[in-house]
């Protein structure tokens, strides 16, 4: 039986895992590469690293965080933030990543996807998506707005439409982000990860507000996600990946087991 | 020296990666001397198979792929690879190399998740060296959307279950193909390689 994935996403800052703390901007929180080494030997299902440098003449380094992680780590990892260009896909996938997410720059240019996918093949375009709910109006039939630019520019799109396209487009897999459960350690928003995952038929990561093993577990047996976005309750020591994925296995999600 | 056949689709370099970290000899080459003259070879994929079956036949590595095999040298297919070794595939009504009988069907079951994407376990139903000291519970990451069904069923190694039960690896001989990618599947998957690196092309073990 295919299992559900556990995927740990780790922000990179100019070469290094940071994290943003309210009212204080970024912390460095330590080396990717050996972080990432750490969670492979704890049995993550994926890697996904998220480039939030800002200036783009440093995005070199990067580069040399997805050489040093893919000639350590033997499972997929896929790299999202900044990728505006095929070109920019090439350099990421030839460094050794699996797959690209993709999100603002799929909203701005919508053929990006379909070229990416022609090129690359849709198991590397990962659709990334950050939604918020507004309730429903005309734009926005789902309830749920599509936003950009890391969650700060609503785009007046609606969600659901827009992961509907992004599947047609190509791409392999939406990584659907609530900006609403972001940050809040408090679960993943259920109802626009049920709406999104049984409306399209390529696999959907939910992401944003896991906080505690049980979230995981909704969000698998309720809300029906291919996998979920982990970042904060592993990265400060909380949980392992095999503390979150024997509770799993005990509520009867099927995951694999580390042997 | 393991050559890994370069047919200019995606990603070649992480079944090259895989081998550096576990020190053995290899290189990614589409010149057919080179192939031919191997001690081993790796046909690792992903993409379609139109294209990549395209691809093989305009550049000659479709005799090369033959020649290597009627020698006697070990191959291993992965991914794509295990599908191009079969008679036919569905996706883009692709006639494929036909080493071992058999076709490549879409899934078709409207309720699964297509790809079929992440990790999932092997049913192992003939031992074989390459498979040698895996440990039963293990999983491998698979992403692909159509599946490897071989006509005999001597050339099933081991299924695996995803809405039906279809042959995951496959093989006759010194061939042999797996639809996973050992080379993202942790150390289960690096066994599968280093297993192979060993592999004489017989049924004895390594």
């Amino acid at each position: 039986m295919l299992s559900r994935r556990v995927i740990i996403c780790l922000d990179v800052r100019d070469g290094k895992t940071t994290k943003g703390v309210k009212f204080k901007g970024n912390v460095d929180i330590g080396d990717p590469v050996a972080m990432a080494q750490k969670y492979y030997e704890q049995g993550v299902d994926e890697l996904v690293f998220y480039d939030i440098t800002a200036s783009s003449d440093r995005r070199d380094i990067l580069i040399d965080v997805v050489r040093g992680v893919a000639a350590n780590i033997f499972i997929p990892f896929s790299v999202g933030g900044g990728i505006r260009t095929l070109d920019d896909m090439y350099r990421v996938l030839d460094a050794g990543a699996e797959k690209i997410s993709i999100n603002t720059a799929a909203v701005l240019s919508p053929s990006l996807i379909a070229e990416g996918a022609r090129i690359f093949g849709s198991q590397c375009i990962v659709l990334g998506m950050d939604v918020k709910r507004t309730g429903r109006n005309e734009t926005v039939p789902s309830g749920y707005e599509v936003w950009t630019e890391g969650g700060r520019t609503p785009m007046h799109m609606d969600a659901l439409e827009w992961a509907k396209r992004g599947e047609a487009l190509g791409a392999g897999e939406i990584c659907l982000n609530s900006i609403d459960a972001d940050g809040t350690n408090e679960g993943y928003e259920l109802a626009v990860t049920s709406m999104i995952s049984s409306a399209v038929s390529i696999p959907v990561i939910a992401s944003g507000g896991a906080g505690r093993p049980e979230h995981l577990r909704d969000v698998f047996q309720k809300a029906d996600a291919d996998a979920a976005l982990i970042a904060s309750m592993v990265h400060y020591g909380e949980y392992t990946v095999g503390d979150i994925k024997d509770y799993l296995a005990r509520e009867g999600v099927a995951v694999r087991k580390y042997i | 020296m393991i050559s890994i056949i370069d047919y200019r689709a995606g990603n070649l370099t992480s079944v090259r990666r895989a081998f550096d970290y576990l020190g053995i000899p290899s290189r990614v080459t589409d010149k057919p001397g080179e192939i031919l003259s191997s001690e081993r070879v790796v046909f690792p994929g992903v993409g379609a198979a139109g294209a990549a079956m395209q691809m093989i036949r305009s550049t000659g590595l479709d005799e090369v792929i033959q020649k290597v095999i009627a020698g006697g040298v070990p191959f291993l297919g992965i991914c794509l690879g295990a599908q191009i070794i079969l008679t036919a595939s569905e996706e883009n009504d692709t006639p494929c190399l036909d080493i071992l009988p058999g076709k490549v069907l879409h899934f078709s079951d409207r309720s699964l998740k297509i790809p079929h994407m992440g990790w999932n376990s092997i049913t192992v139903r003939r031992t074989h060296p390459v498979l040698a000291g895996i440990d039963p519970e293990a999983q491998f990451y698979f992403v692909h959307s159509y599946y490897p069904s071989c006509a005999r069923r001597d050339d099933v190694i081991a299924e695996t279950g995803y809405g039906i039960s279809f042959h995951s690896v496959i093989g006759r001989g010194n061939v042999i193909a797996m639809q996973f990618h050992p080379e993202k599947s942790g150390r289960h998957g690096l066994a599968i390689l280093r297993n192979f690196a060993a592999w004489k092309g017989g049924p004895e073990s390594c």
